[in-house]
């Protein structure tokens, strides 16, 4: 093993979940795959409703069950099996090892507390500590979060910060985990407007270098994903549909989503040429009624016959590019052009 | 430095209490009520004090004095008794009537409520329909099963009246804990690793309380007024205890010779009553979450 290759944290394997509804079973995630190495950032992009947060809710296991279950798969943390853990052991886990930054900060603080009990109460779950430390601890979270002013603002109630703020109060909340080895990230700028986001992501790059941790970020901005990404996995109506480094995404993107994503983005450098913005035609197919074919293969202008049959097989475009398209050839030369 | 700690002294921002306290003081019927009820604490606290004439003491050449004369501002009864201490020993009584029997309900409900609202499912259609079945028995009925099962006595009144009052907080409780349990903050602290008993009582039952202490403090007032009935039944407290219900149903006789025996407690009551509920409206008006922002 060369000095590059650094040890895997969280590997996702062919892991199956689905939800028992009255109208059938809607399968939210098929045989998706993903692996984490320590101190890297790994992105789960896709639009609503791709099955992006039901896996990173699978991982500690917060999707609602039932109705939600695992029907096969492993999901596999610093070596143990999660899914083979008691109730007990996962939440052992929760706030310990794995951590989580939620979508909205608006709603994901408890309202009644101020933000600093709320951050002293981890402290106090997880380790042995007066209520004093751990309020100290709290201020010291904030100062390291940069929110201004942290003797006093660990006294405010959560409707008095404002939203970036609220985010930083967050993440200082998810760093009060004793030793968070994987932190999962699920939208964490999306109620946040450009500036206060950028700022939060730079926050973000910056803790990670100061601790050692892995960042699950889940988004659906690829504006996000070139900020912060080592490596990128798209997804698309609960199939992983193209893996690779954020490079090869950006630069040289194989299936036709992902191509989509990219196109519907504004662009600087285009502005001249003053191009309107490209849609994806169509919707994402129902998950209930979904086939074994390709899930895009309905919005794809490159499908074929092939597409609406059967899922396609991995095709590894180099080391570190991998994707899953009948005709990913075609994209390729398409977007050459 | 020094200066610097004192100017961040001043600007902290509101406690929600401040905030509570801000605002109850522009409701004016809120503040009335407030005022009734502190004024009906401050007598039952103090009783053995304030009150002119020991409450019990029976003074027979003074039967029936009317009001403002031997000294009784608000006269006698039929055995001499001086009315304005037996009022003021009735607060007390009022207000511990009050307190306990919410209490009870106060206490069942909640544990019923958040249980049945954060387990659902089986448990929680079992526990309601047992909580119906309260509901639909008239109330009147289930405390007279109540004090004639435990005998006639006060405290077996606040009891009655207690239980049944459970199924109200239950569902309001309940009603409550299933909105907030669903609320991104509950997830967001189950990530980080908080347990069962932690989610229920420590993160959603605080954000249930607005509407819970909204309902106990009309609950109060309610209680005075069922155990003055119950009293005046006979079921509740026995003479010559000067609960206000009693009082009433021991002078109604003289309501034509000596009016004043049996309307004041009746009017101690109305005041009370009133004032518990007109603080009761005041406070849900200002922590009903519609009306916050």
């Amino acid at each position: 093993m060369n000095q590059h290759e650094k040890e895997t944290l969280l590997s996702i394997e062919d892991l199956n979940f689905s939800f028992t509804t009255q109208r059938g079973i809607v399968r939210a995630v098929r045989d998706l795959s993903i692996n984490i190495k320590k101190g890297e950032t790994l992105t789960l992009v896709g639009e609503s409703g791709c099955g992006k947060s039901v896996t990173a809710h699978a991982i500690n296991q917060l999707n609602p069950m039932p109705p939600g279950h695992v029907d096969s798969g492993k999901i596999v943390f610093n070596g143990t099996d999660l899914l083979t853990l008691k109730k007990s052991e996962i939440e052992a886990l929760r706030g310990t090892q794995i951590s989580m930054i939620f979508q909205e900060p608006m709603t994901a603080l408890n309202p009644v507390f101020t933000v600093g009990s709320q951050i002293a109460d981890v402290f106090l779950t997880h380790q042995d500590m007066t209520k004093q430390e751990a309020m100290e601890k709290a201020v010291e979270l904030f100062r390291l979060v940069k929110i201004p002013a942290p003797e006093r603002r660990v006294h405010s109630y959560p409707h008095q910060l404002s939203g970036g703020m609220r985010q930083r109060a967050m993440i200082a909340m998810a760093l009060a985990s004793p030793n968070p080895g994987l932190m999962i990230a699920d939208e964490p700028t999306t109620a946040l407007d450009v500036t206060i986001q950028a700022q939060i992501l730079d926050l973000l790059q910056d803790l990670k270098q100061h601790i050692e941790m892995s960042i699950l970020l889940i988004t659906h901005d690829m504006g996000v994903v070139a900020e912060m990404a080592d490596r990128v996995v798209v997804m698309y109506a609960g199939r992983k549909v193209e893996e690779a480094d954020a490079d090869s995404i950006f630069h040289n993107p194989h299936h036709p989503y992902t191509l989509g994503l990219l196109n519907s983005l504004p662009s600087n450098k285009k502005y001249k040429g003053a191009r309107r913005l490209e849609a994806i035609d169509g919707t994402v197919p129902d998950l209930l009624t979904i086939g074994e074919g390709c899930p895009f293969a309905n919005r794809c202008v490159y499908q074929t016959g092939e597409c609406s049959r059967s899922f396609p097989k991995e095709t590894i475009i180099s080391e570190s590019h991998s994707v899953w398209c009948h005709n990913y050839q075609a994209v390729k030369t398409e977007n050459r052009q | 430095m020094q200066n610097n700690q004192t100017s961040q002294e001043i600007i902290k921002d509101p406690t929600p209490l401040q905030e509570t306290w801000y605002n109850l003081k522009k409701n004016k019927g809120a503040m009335v009520g407030m005022t009734i009820i502190l004024i009906f604490i401050f007598m039952a606290i103090f009783a053995p004090l304030i009150s002119p004439f020991d409450p019990l003491a029976q003074i027979i050449e003074d039967r029936k004095t009317p009001m403002f004369t031997n000294g009784h501002v608000f006269g006698t009864d039929d055995l001499g008794r001086d009315m304005l201490s037996r009022l003021i020993y009735g607060a007390r009584i009022s207000m511990a009537i009050g307190v306990i029997s919410v209490g009870i309900s106060l206490v069942f409900g909640i544990l019923i409520g958040v249980t049945s609202a954060y387990f659902g499912g089986i448990y929680d259609k079992i526990v309601m329909r047992i909580i119906d079945i309260m509901l639909a028995f008239p109330y009147i009925l289930l405390t007279i099963v109540i004090v004639s099962v435990l005998g006639p006595s006060l405290m077996n009144a606040m009891v009655a009246i207690g239980i049944s009052q459970i199924p109200r907080y239950a569902r309001v409780v309940r009603a409550s804990v299933l909105a907030e349990k669903e609320a991104d903050y509950v997830l967001a602290e189950r990530a980080l690793g908080a347990g069962n008993f932690e989610l229920m009582f420590l993160t959603i039952l605080p954000n249930c309380l607005s509407p819970t202490i909204v309902q106990a403090t009309l609950g109060v007032g309610e209680a005075i007024l069922s155990s003055a009935g119950l009293s005046f039944l006979g079921l509740g407290a026995q003479p010559p205890t000067p609960e206000w219900g009693l009082m009433i149903a021991s002078s109604k006789e003289f309501i034509t010779n000596a009016w004043w025996i049996v309307t004041l407690p009746g009017i101690a009551i109305l005041l009370a009553v009133l004032g518990f509920n007109l603080f009761g409206d005041g406070l849900r008006d200002i922590l009903d979450p519609k009306m916050r922002n």
